[in-house]
């Protein structure tokens, strides 16, 4: 370890402003482009689920009316 | 009939089915790998590495500059081959590629630029100059918002996936201008400090932790473009009958 405390490896001799904004930054910005797809794919089949609900339910009315008129 | 046999594999790996089903396996694996090397790489660069004699603690920026950088340029590269390759033999996954390539690109390329001017105040006294090497991924990053803005300038898929993928072949020409810009021209950026050609310039110590940043960089883009893809498959694939068969199997399973 190039830092003998926690606090020295915060301050890098001045530089730790830029580093950690940096750091801060990068990675804040990366966990974004996994968390980003993951929610884009729960929403994509959420949307599928709720075409293919609508389906099944219009399929179920249309052969109750079709039961009714038919007795 | 030959023919066909041979073909076979290459629309196989154009089906964005296959893809979806093949890659599902990979996405543990990956994602393993790539938090690993990150994780490594990252926090042996900030606390072990030794510092540098002239610039002090900020050059530690390098270990997310390098690789952002890195992968900003090879990204672009396979942005504009999934492109032509969409337009010449008209495969809708490759075109999916391209445009989860544009974000990704588009992110990385941002990041460079971040990490870059922040390295810039200390070592250079300021956070931003036009020079070339700057100024030219300033201009990759405008290329990849252009791909990415094409995508809502048309009303259907097809017209605007071509229009992307030929703003992207048009905008290689500034890939090795980029390469290029710190010999070509006076800058104020400091050479390349990894040549395929010759020994790195770095210190062994200082140098290690760099390779595993890239190797981790490399496969975090390869994980976040499956990701976004599989994404895109999805939406765009709604209306077909293997993509409501899954979605009606999941279901099942909760």
């Amino acid at each position: 370890m190039q830092f003998d405390s926690l606090q020295q490896l915060m301050v890098m001799d001045g530089h730790g402003v830029y580093v950690w904004s940096a750091v801060t930054v990068s990675v804040s910005v990366l966990i974004g482009l996994i968390v980003k797809p993951l929610r884009q794919h729960r929403a994509a089949i959420k949307t599928i689920a709720r075409e293919l609900d609508l389906e099944n339910t219009s399929r179920l009315t249309a052969t109750e009316v079709s039961d009714a008129s038919n007795p | 009939m030959r023919l066909n046999m041979q073909w076979t594999w290459f629309h196989r790996l154009g089906s964005p089915r296959w893809f979806y089903q093949k890659t599902q396996r990979w996405l543990p694996w990956l994602s393993a790998v790539s938090a690993i090397l990150l994780l490594t790489g990252l926090i042996w660069g900030l606390a072990f590495a030794p510092q540098d004699a002239k610039q002090g603690h900020s050059f530690r920026i390098i270990y997310l500059h390098v690789p952002a950088s890195f992968l900003a340029l090879a990204g672009y590269y396979l942005m504009a081959i999934a492109g032509a390759i969409g337009l010449i033999w008209r495969i809708k996954l490759s075109f999916m590629l391209m445009k989860s390539a544009a974000s990704i690109g588009a992110v990385l390329t941002f990041v460079a630029l971040f990490t870059g001017a922040v390295w810039g105040k200390p070592t250079w006294g300021t956070y931003w100059v036009w020079d070339a090497r700057i100024t030219s991924m300033l201009i990759l990053l405008f290329l990849y918002f252009g791909v990415l803005a094409l995508r809502y300038t048309f009303s259907s898929h097809e017209a605007s996936d071509k229009a992307s993928a030929i703003l992207s072949l048009v905008g290689t020409v500034n890939v090795p201008i980029i390469y290029k810009s710190v010999d070509w021209w006076q800058t104020l950026h400091q050479p390349a400090t990894i040549k395929l050609t010759s020994a790195p310039s770095m210190h062994p110590d200082m140098f290690a932790p760099l390779v595993v940043m890239i190797l981790g960089f490399y496969c975090f883009y390869a994980l976040a473009l499956i990701l976004s893809t599989r994404a895109e498959i999805l939406q765009r694939e709604g209306k077909s009958s293997w993509v409501r068969q899954l979605v009606a199997n999941k279901r099942g399973e909760v």
